[in-house]
């Protein structure tokens, strides 16, 4: 599917991860309204309720309630509690077509009540003989579970499952480690305490291979060195700094001092050499290099230096 | 094959797509010519753009010389403007007209209240008879093509959808239509802007959402819709008259005698298994084949819902156009579990394989791996990995498939997978210049960490039960492939360390456009990509394009809202 498709360049990274978090990246507003109108819809664009199954007037929470135990009783065996389907071969209603597509029971209850043939690779449902409000709840019910559904089709939020990142063997890690970062970084000096500072295993996965810091900062830790560039130009003096922009027609930094600095690439007043030294080169480099057991290895090692 | 019996066939589609024009088309204006007889679409790409690739070989590749290696470096701007989404009436532009004459036509059933993104062009923009068609999504518009001033505004009151992009127009005879975030059809007078009628195209409340051009052939119009839920995705054919369906043909099997059932674990899978078609495809009028590539299977990322190949699902599917038929597939992602389409327009060409002639089709897919097929018969004649960071596959199969690792997809601990989510290339339309022979692309490099959150044995559904964390780019970069050995002749890295490249335009006086990582719209020399001539509007949206008019050749780029034509001055 396309997402992220939209999103352009250097925004890429934010823009997916705005996507995810449902957050408003972008100014939205009401159609038609003039630009200076506040912002339409009730969480902005991402947030609002994309399609019908999220736009339907949420039920009765008794009649819910009451459709959530008789879904428990009558249905749940086949189509799991979660609606997701069960160990009994009953189909998953959250993206049912039928279910989607029902507007006040008139798709789902003739289900109930007929029931249905094996079809689909499925077994063949038995007609319930429920009073006609009873699967009005059950159908409330089921809709109510649907508005529930995350973005993109994703399943309604469920709280999370604890999974065992540390897989890797600390042991192999501490030996990657001193074989492939130990020229910038130790375990008694950066990263002392890293893994008090950052306790989840996924994050401190997420910052080490990245290169990113992760965690409060530790006092007196060198700041983050940003790129720098040097710039030859073409009388051949060089000017460094840190870089701000960087294509194949100009180049500009800013010095120590503080000045902000643009060159052309192109034409007789070309700058002669652009080097540009990324301190996150190494990692760069690494990411085509390691294992996923290496990588895990060493963030179990990090993991032990509490 | 047979040639000659299909040229019949084709020689009746024209005859009665004439006589449905003239027939549909009453009164005043209907009275005035056709502005684009569907035969026209079958001309080469010279001094209109008639269609989502300009033409229908997909390549991209424009007549025009005025614009050359030579002086390209004097390209400057003939015009801008920003697309305007705002509902308007006669009187924002004429104070003296009357209340109630609008600029703006309305159509759409949503009440209103649905927020919408600022306009934002993202596909084709047609040039025909000095009139541009414009899209965004619940938006139409026609610019005059020498000014960019613009003749009429039509805006679609939107039920909701997502409302990612709308990657253009389609024309026919002096219909103009395109789709809706909400799933429908419309289609507009392409004179006025008023609607002709308007039809759904999927349901809604499964959560299909509409973004792709509409193609034209003869008395066909097909369009492709997208869903990032789990339903089927289908190509339909509509007359472009009436809006009737003439066909619809699911691209995952749907019934129990498809024998591509065996590449799912049961026919309820299959039904919830993707493959939507978002993109337009190409189309070689001498098979009458539309050759369309297909979206992911689905749930996306957690494969365990679904073993098997997936079929039809990440495929370049050929479809012949008069009755919806299968001819032949390829698929070029095997099992899918990291939401890499391969709906990349395809590229059709004639070239030679081992010394013989071959009618061929290319891609490059979001997977990072390059293809060349026999276009007539699906025949897999190459694969290259094309993106030089790739590691999700142990390797190549027989058949030249990519052979997935199973550890690169999600897992619990995280799996170093690379290109990222996004693909080593996407919608961004590739381009092939028959006189370099080469085929030109981007390709993003970057690594993400890509975690299993949902372990549910049953899978996840849609686009859930995973975590992604991009962990760093490696270099971007545009490559010149040889369709020969799918390897680049020259590759030239974007300098920095972000963004994504835009869609690619060629042209028979040697050059290549496209947008750089950096917000520029350059021209390369398509022999050996020296750079020669940038401009820095921005990350360009729109796919670069050129048309002539009055002598003078045209380059069209889009910015968001913002969009820039520029001329020799």
């Amino acid at each position: 599917m396309d997402i992220g498709s939209g999103w352009r360049g250097a925004s890429l990274a934010s823009g997916i991860a705005a996507l995810l978090l449902g957050m408003n990246t972008m100014p939205a507003r009401a159609q038609g309204a003039p630009p200076a109108a506040p912002p339409g819809g009730p969480a902005g664009i991402f947030g609002q309720a994309t399609f019908p199954g999220k736009q339907r007037p949420r039920g009765d929470p008794a009649v819910i309630a009451r459709g959530q135990a008789l879904f428990g009783i009558n249905c749940k065996a086949c189509h799991g509690s979660d609606l997701r389907g069960g160990d009994l071969g009953g189909p998953n209603l959250l993206r049912s077509q039928v279910v989607l597509g029902d507007q006040a029971g008139e798709g789902i209850i003739p289900v109930v009540q007929k029931g249905k043939p094996a079809s689909q690779g499925g077994p063949p449902m038995p007609a319930f003989p429920l009073p006609l409000t009873d699967i009005q709840a059950i159908s409330e019910y089921i809709h109510s579970v649907v508005g529930q559904k995350q973005n993109q089709g994703g399943p309604p939020p469920e709280p999370e499952k604890p999974l065992n990142i540390l897989v890797g063997e600390p042991r192999r890690g501490q030996q990657y480690f001193a074989a492939h970062c130990q020229t910038c970084h130790s375990a008694a000096g950066d990263l002392n305490g890293i893994a008090t500072r950052v306790p989840n295993p996924a994050s401190l996965q997420d910052s080490w291979v990245a290169g990113r810091r992760a965690g409060a900062p530790v006092p007196g830790a060198t700041p983050a060195t940003p790129i720098q560039v040097r710039v030859t130009l073409n009388t051949g003096a060089t000017v460094q700094g840190t870089l701000k922009h960087l294509d194949d027609f100009a180049v500009s930094l800013t010095t120590a001092q503080g000045e902000y600095l643009s060159f052309t690439r192109q034409g007789t007043q070309a700058a002669r050499a652009v080097e540009v030294q990324d301190p996150l080169q190494q990692h760069r480099q690494l990411l085509t290099q390691y294992t996923d057991p290496q990588m895990h290895d060493v963030t179990a090692y990090l993991a032990t230096l509490k | 094959m047979k040639p000659q019996a299909l040229s019949g066939f084709m020689a009746g589609a024209w005859l009665s797509v004439a006589a449905l024009a003239f027939a549909a088309d009453p009164g005043p204006i209907g009275s005035l010519p056709p502005l684009l007889p569907p035969a026209q679409l079958l001309q080469p790409l010279k001094d209109a753009w008639p269609t989502y690739s300009g033409d229908y070989t997909g390549q991209r590749y424009s007549a025009l010389r005025q614009v050359d290696k030579s002086n390209v470096s004097h390209l400057s701007l003939a015009w801008t403007v920003r697309v305007n989404g705002e509902i308007r009436d006669g009187r924002s532009r004429n104070p003296f007209a009357p209340p109630g004459t609008l600029i703006t036509s309305i159509g759409g059933d949503g009440k209103g209240d649905y927020a919408i993104p600022p306009p934002a062009v993202k596909g084709a923009v047609l040039q025909v008879n000095g009139v541009l068609y414009v899209t965004s999504p619940d938006n139409a518009w026609a610019l005059d093509a020498r000014s960019g001033t613009e003749l009429w505004h039509y805006f679609w009151r939107t039920r909701g959808g997502t409302h990612i992009a709308s990657r253009g127009p389609a024309l026919w005879n002096s219909a103009l239509f395109f789709e809706t975030p909400d799933d429908y059809l419309v289609s507009l007078d392409a004179r006025t802007g008023h609607e002709n009628w308007h039809v759904q195209i999927a349901p809604f409340a499964d959560e299909y959402f509409s973004t792709m051009a509409p193609v034209v052939i003869g008395n066909h119009l097909l369009v492709g819709t997208g869903n990032d839920g789990d339903e089927p995705g289908f190509l339909q054919s509509f007359d472009p008259a009436t809006g009737r369906l003439q066909w619809k043909r699911y691209m995952v099997p749907v019934t129990a005698d498809d024998p591509a059932l065996k590449t799912w674990p049961s026919l309820d899978a299959a039904r919830h298994g993707g493959g939507q078609v978002w993109m337009p495809g190409s189309y070689d009028p001498q098979t009458d084949l539309y050759i369309t590539g297909t979206g992911n299977p689905t749930p996306g990322y957690t494969g365990i819902a679904r073993p098997g190949d997936n079929l039809y699902t990440c495929s370049l599917v050929a479809i012949r156009v008069a009755t919806g038929e299968r001819v032949w597939y390829y698929q070029t992602s095997p099992h899918d579990t990291h939401d890499w389409d391969s709906a990349q327009t395809p590229i059709l060409f004639d070239g030679t394989i081992d010394g013989k002639p071959r009618k061929l089709v290319a891609t490059a897919a979001r997977n990072g791996y390059f293809f060349t097929l026999d276009r007539v018969t699906g025949e897999h004649l190459i694969t290259y990995k094309f993106g030089t960071t790739t590691n999700w596959a142990k390797g190549i199969k027989p058949n030249g498939q990519p052979d997935p690792n199973p550890e690169k997809s999600a897992t619990i601990p995280g799996s170093l997978v690379s290109p990222f989510e996004g693909g080593v290339t996407n919608y961004q339309a590739a381009a092939f210049n028959p006189d370099t022979g080469l085929f030109y692309t981007h390709e993003n490099t970057g690594f993400n960490i890509l975690y299993l959150t949902d372990p549910d044995p049953r899978g996840s559904m849609g686009l859930g039960g995973k975590r992604f964390s991009i962990v760093g780019y490696t270099g971007n970069a545009f490559q010149a492939i040889d369709y020969h050995t799918g390897k680049s002749v020259w590759r030239h890295v974007w300098p920095g360390t972000g963004g994504t490249g835009t869609s690619v335009l060629t042209t028979a006086s040697g050059l290549v456009f496209t947008g750089d990582t950096n917000g520029n719209l350059v021209a390369m020399d398509a022999a050996n990509g020296d750079l020669l001539w940038h401009s820095g509007i921005g990350n360009i949206s729109a796919p670069p394009e050129t048309y002539s008019l009055d002598g003078h050749q045209f380059v069209l780029a889009s910015v968001g809202e913002a969009m820039y034509a520029f001329v020799l001055n």
